[in-house]
């Protein structure tokens, strides 16, 4: 009773509350040219104003409702089997989820493949919960009233792993192919747009509009990214996983429909996460 | 033949027929398995951890198993690379391109520009502003048959009035008021817009006019923008 009147009670306040005081900061700081007038008007430079929007709003972020969700889904019987997923081993042993994901994707000796979360979370939805392949791929990207369980049980695997560093292993060497399938893909230029990755994520202090993108072959561009993610979006009202992140920038680099729980997403993961080695991952946060 | 032409929005994952596709599938493969393409090494962050080559051919195979068509975008669309895509895969970016090989690809890309037949350069600047601040198009999330849009904004200043600009490109703020109208910087900049590797090999900039984003009239329009003393661009 407790929880559900605090669940309800943050709900509020992220609709009502926190919403509208993001929004409204999101439009005062979106408005002028980053460069210029917002550090005109506060007098401080625009580096440290976005901290600032960003430190507004952490306070108070909807991914906690996401995270708590994914627990109860985590610990709660589900499938034709009814058990769990306290056994799930992703990686650090049956139901260790703290952690996890700071060390994912990894090579797991039981499939003999590398796996993200995403891909992990379905394998255990499977093997231990029984679903089909088809249910536990199911509904991965949540819209209003279609909430996605994948959503909700990233955002607490990630959640887990706060304040830890990166620290993802190329030991072993499917591992070191995945990632070396990842960094020739983030270069890979094709499509009507002859995008890559790389078009936009390889130089610093760079801008898509007024969107700031990553250098994410920079040691901080790479760990300042990469452990933000998933995200509570604002603009979608939704936390987003890295699969939803790598998918959508693929569309828009004129690329067709990356496969859910696909190869390619899992070695460009790879690729990401372990460039961002050593930073300590902060997620899920809230972003644009 | 351009990554364009080579799409035919009809194949792919969900066709009837699943032969034509795969067979088409193993002729790329086979082809650029036999091109001797050295990926490595490029700029990466494992300096530490022991990274295997991977063949171009590999890459593509990982491509044609993780995604599917959708749209009006295919996976053939992506597994073809023409010459110029496959070779700059190679490099960061147009600035770590060896000048032997940039003068090579930007002589091929040359070969493509074609000029508007009527020999008018310009057309409407309000109707190149609608050009450069749409963003759709091409996404396999965007209708079919456009118009597409240029999304000039994305990269490049232009209109004062516009503040949310990148700045991936230079700005082209007065850009006509700055160069002039002759013919031979008309037909610079139309060229420029046609196929920007022509003249910086493995630019960031679409091929707009190669690879059929925009239409000859599009391009006049957003020309106009650019050239039109009465363009905000250019006031």
């Amino acid at each position: 009773m407790k929880a559900a009147a605090r669940r309800t009670a943050l709900l509020a306040v992220a609709l009502a509350g926190g919403l509208a005081a993001a929004l409204a900061a999101w439009r005062v700081l979106a408005a002028p040219s980053a460069a210029g007038a917002v550090a005109h008007v506060t007098g401080l430079p625009p580096g440290a104003e976005i901290a600032r929007y960003r430190e507004m709003l952490a306070d108070g972020n909807p991914a906690e409702l996401w995270e708590d969700a994914g627990r109860a889904l985590w610990s709660t019987p589900a499938g034709p089997n009814q058990v769990s997923l306290a056994r799930c081993d992703l990686g650090k042993g049956p139901g260790v989820t703290t952690g996890a994901y700071a060390e994912l994707p990894r090579y797991f000796p039981d499939t003999g493949v590398v796996m993200d979360l995403e891909q992990r979370l379905a394998w255990c939805r499977m093997t231990l919960q029984g679903l089909t392949r088809a249910q536990a791929h199911a509904n991965p990207f949540g819209s209003a009233g279609n909430p996605s369980d994948i959503e909700r049980l990233v955002a607490f695997v990630a959640g887990q792993s706060r304040g830890l560093p990166m620290q993802v292993s190329l030991d072993h060497p499917e591992a070191q192919r995945a990632y070396a399938l990842g960094q020739s893909l983030f270069f890979y230029r094709g499509g009507a747009y002859d995008f890559a990755c790389a078009t936009c994520h390889a130089a610093d202090n760079q801008r898509i509009r007024l969107q700031d993108l990553p250098n994410l072959l920079d040691k901080d561009g790479a760990r300042n990214a990469y452990t933000s993610w998933p995200a509570y979006r604002v603009s979608q009202g939704e936390v987003r996983s890295m699969q939803h992140r790598l998918y959508d920038c693929l569309r828009q680099q004129r690329f067709p429909a990356a496969d859910y729980g696909s190869e390619a997403i899992t070695a460009l993961t790879l690729y990401l996460a372990r460039n961002a080695n050593g930073g300590i991952y902060d997620g899920p946060a809230q972003k644009r | 033949m351009s990554a364009m032409a080579a799409t035919d929005g009809k194949r792919g994952k969900g066709s009837g027929d699943h032969r034509a596709p795969r067979l088409i599938l193993r002729t790329i493969l086979r082809a650029s398995a036999a091109l001797p393409i050295g990926w490595l090494p490029l700029p990466g962050l494992a300096a530490d951890a022991q990274v295997p080559q991977v063949a171009a051919s590999e890459v593509k195979r990982l491509i044609a198993r993780s995604f599917s068509s959708s749209g009006q975008v295919t996976v053939d669309s992506v597994l073809r690379q023409d010459a110029t895509q496959s070779e700059c895969s190679a490099y960061t970016s147009h600035a770590d391109v060896p000048a032997h090989v940039a003068r090579r690809i930007q002589s091929a890309e040359a070969a493509t520009i074609r000029y508007p037949r009527d020999g008018k350069w310009l057309g409407d600047w309000k109707e190149g502003e609608k050009i450069a601040q749409s963003g759709r198009g091409l996404q396999f999330s965007d209708p079919r048959g456009g118009p597409n849009g240029a999304n000039c904004y994305a990269c490049h200043q232009l209109s004062p009035q516009e503040i949310s600009f990148g700045n991936l490109g230079p700005s082209l703020y007065q850009y006509g008021k700055l160069r002039g109208d002759a013919e031979s910087v008309l037909r610079y900049t139309w060229a420029r817009l046609w196929n920007a590797h022509a003249f910086t090999a493995c630019s960031s900039m679409p091929r707009f006019g190669h690879n059929g984003i925009l239409t000859e009239q599009q391009i006049r329009d957003v020309m106009a923008l650019l050239f039109d003393p009465a363009s905000p661009v250019n006031r």
